[in-house]
């Protein structure tokens, strides 16, 4: 089955008279349980395909399906509750609220879904423990390391068990040793059957996917290819 | 469910910037303290003047002379004075006018007075016995002028409590007073009436009756310079009004009102002039707090407007794994409603306060009546609500991509 389908996908952005098209007929398939990474250097498109796989971003022509529905002409509410649903987002920054505990970071997409709060609880501090945070589950981001932050993050990700992982540099921001700590803990998952999709400019982190492409002035060019 | 979500949410971005929180609400608190303070006691001074006007007879008509008398030459006996006794007397027949419990005419002249080395100038009024209850009045000590006395032309009077002090420092009754080369005795001396400056003079009064007067210090025998009437109750005042106006213009002749020749006034229009300046001021400083309460709003939109500049990123991520802009929208709405509800709540504190220190050192009563109070709570809420609007739509509009990127 797949989970993605992008075809013949453009993306244009006005930036003042000039019109940049940052995506020029780009097409893609991820099959369902399938782990892997899109390269490229800054500039290249990269950051545009993520946001229109994370369907953050709209697109100017083409399709995309994602679990098998068109999002390709959603508004934005029913963007917002499609995100919520098929994409578990892993960001380069962490993206946690300071304020809340671990557990209350990773019950957010819940909330959104209008989970009971018995169940949040239950759910949240379940995904910590399959990252293997059981015993921080109270602890603020703030008294966490940065790897630890980040499995944080992949918890919240996995929390609201969505159909795909989109995680953006998410070893960006990590020294080497938690890099390798967090690289593991998706290595695991893409075992136990998740579909991950990895975007990153580094070709180590790249290599730990299954497959691998390649984005260079809007196009996908496969790993043949790669130089 | 989600309502309540979302107010937790709320209450907890409340909680975690405190400082700022509690800044916020000070415009709020303050504004709301100073609006329900300010009405306090606008209400407080309005039944304050009721109160003592109340005390002088409720349910009182004061009939006057016209204009028509003072426009004439002051000729003696023989200058027209357009009410007579005999007005009085129509007036309080039941037939006449059924709604009225009891008529009081009096004239009035200012004369010397003189206690032993003591002298004092008061107005003498020419009064009948059926004046102390037209105009409720009780006495301090002694009795009132009676019918007897009216009868027998006693010389006898009655002081006011301000007068019985200025002529014989302690007791009055018993004493005797040479008003017009003529001894009186004191039979009675009557209540204060208060302290207000409106209403001392009604404490400094000599009252003797008409008959009496009329032989001693020359005060008409036929017209008088007022009739007071009371109405049977306060629902009748309106019914008593009719009756009067239309048995003395039926006497007098005159039919259409610009040619009547007496005027009749109550209580209530005597009320609502005085009670006008407070409400006049009452406006005046609750304007002044209704500003400051405005200028506290403004305050709950700026901070709202730096709060979601400063949680550009949580507003990103929060619509990256889902939340609807509505959401987001009412976030930041219940936000400022919170921020406008604990600042009224706090303002009320203050205000209550208030009521209770400020009439020690004022004088003057503060009411904090219901309506205000609900009012006040409802209008923080708006103010907040209002405020957050503007914030709240921005936070709304964010596009997650620009917020997840924003440093």
């Amino acid at each position: 089955m797949k989970i993605l389908e992008l075809t013949d996908v453009t993306k244009t952005y006005a930036s003042g008279e000039l019109e940049v098209q940052a995506l020029r007929g780009t097409s893609l398939e991820v099959e369902a349980g399938e782990y892997v990474a899109i390269m490229g250097p800054s500039g290249s498109g990269k950051s545009t395909l993520m946001n229109i796989l994370g369907c953050l971003d709209p697109l100017t022509s083409g399709t995309y399906l994602l679990a098998g529905r068109d999002v390709a002409h959603l508004d934005e509410d029913e963007l917002a509750e499609i995100r919520n649903r098929y994409i578990g987002f892993v960001f380069q920054q962490f993206n946690l609220l300071p304020a809340l505990s671990a557990w209350r970071n990773v019950e957010l997409p819940l909330l959104y879904a209008g989970v009971g709060k018995a169940d949040r609880k239950e759910r949240a501090v379940a995904a910590l423990e399959r990252v293997g945070l059981g015993d921080r589950v109270g602890h603020r981001p703030g008294e966490l390391s940065g790897g630890q932050q980040q499995r944080v993050a992949v918890a919240r990700a996995l929390a609201g068990d969505p159909a795909m992982i989109l995680a953006d540099e998410p070893t960006g921001n990590l020294d080497s040793r938690s890099t390798e700590d967090v690289l593991s803990l998706l290595d695991e998952l893409h075992w136990a059957g998740r579909t991950i999709v990895l975007i990153t400019h580094e070709a180590d982190v790249a290599a730990r996917a299954g497959r691998v492409l390649h984005v260079r002035d809007g196009l996908i060019t496969d790993l043949a290819v790669a130089a | 469910m989600r309502g309540l979500n979302i107010l937790l949410i709320a209450l907890e971005a409340v909680r975690l910037n405190r400082t700022r929180s509690i800044l916020t609400m000070l415009g709020i608190t303050i504004g709301i303290a100073s609006v329900t303070l300010t009405v306090g006691l606008g209400l407080g001074a309005q039944q304050q003047v009721k109160d003592q006007i109340g005390a002088l007879g409720s349910n009182l008509l004061i009939v006057s002379p016209g204009s028509s008398t003072s426009d004439g030459v002051r000729g003696g006996f023989g200058s027209a004075t357009t009410l007579t006794r005999a007005d009085a007397e129509a007036l309080a027949s039941q037939e006449v006018a059924p709604s009225v419990a009891g008529v009081a005419p009096v004239s009035s002249t200012s004369q010397t007075l003189i206690a032993g080395s003591t002298t004092w100038t008061s107005q003498v009024v020419a009064a009948t016995p059926s004046w102390q209850q037209v105009r409720s009045r009780e006495l301090a000590t002694g009795e009132f002028i009676t019918d007897q006395d009216v009868a027998d032309r006693s010389r006898v009077v009655v002081l006011g409590s301000e007068t019985a002090q200025e002529l014989f420092g302690g007791r009055a009754v018993g004493q005797s007073v040479t008003i017009a080369d003529t001894d009186f005795t004191v039979v009675g001396v009557l209540e204060s009436t208060g302290s207000s400056s409106e209403t001392s003079s009604e404490d400094d009064t000599v009252l003797m009756p008409w008959t009496t007067a009329a032989t001693t210090v020359g005060t008409s025998v036929s017209s008088v310079s007022t009739i007071y009437i009371e109405a049977a109750s306060s629902d009748l005042l309106s019914a008593a009004y009719q009756e009067v106006d239309a048995a003395l213009s039926t006497r007098h002749g005159t039919t259409a009102d610009d040619t009547a020749d007496f005027s009749i006034s109550t209580q209530e229009a005597i009320v609502s002039a005085a009670t006008s300046t407070d409400r006049t001021m009452t406006i005046l400083l609750g304007g002044i707090a209704a500003i400051s309460l405005l200028v506290g709003g403004i305050g709950v939109m700026n901070i709202m407007l730096v709060s979601v500049s400063e949680r550009v990123r949580e507003i990103g991520l929060r619509k990256a794994l889902g939340a609807k802009p509505a959401v987001i929208r009412s976030q930041f709405l219940t936000e400022a409603a919170v921020l406008g509800l604990a600042g009224g709540v706090l303002g009320l504190g203050i205000a209550a306060l208030g009521a209770a220190v400020l009439p020690r050192f004022l004088d003057q009563p503060v009411q904090l009546v219901w309506w205000a109070v609900a009012g006040s709570l409802v209008v923080a809420v708006g103010v907040g609500l209002v405020a957050g609007v503007y914030p709240a739509g921005r936070a709304a509009r964010l596009s997650p991509i620009d917020a997840l990127r924003h440093e």
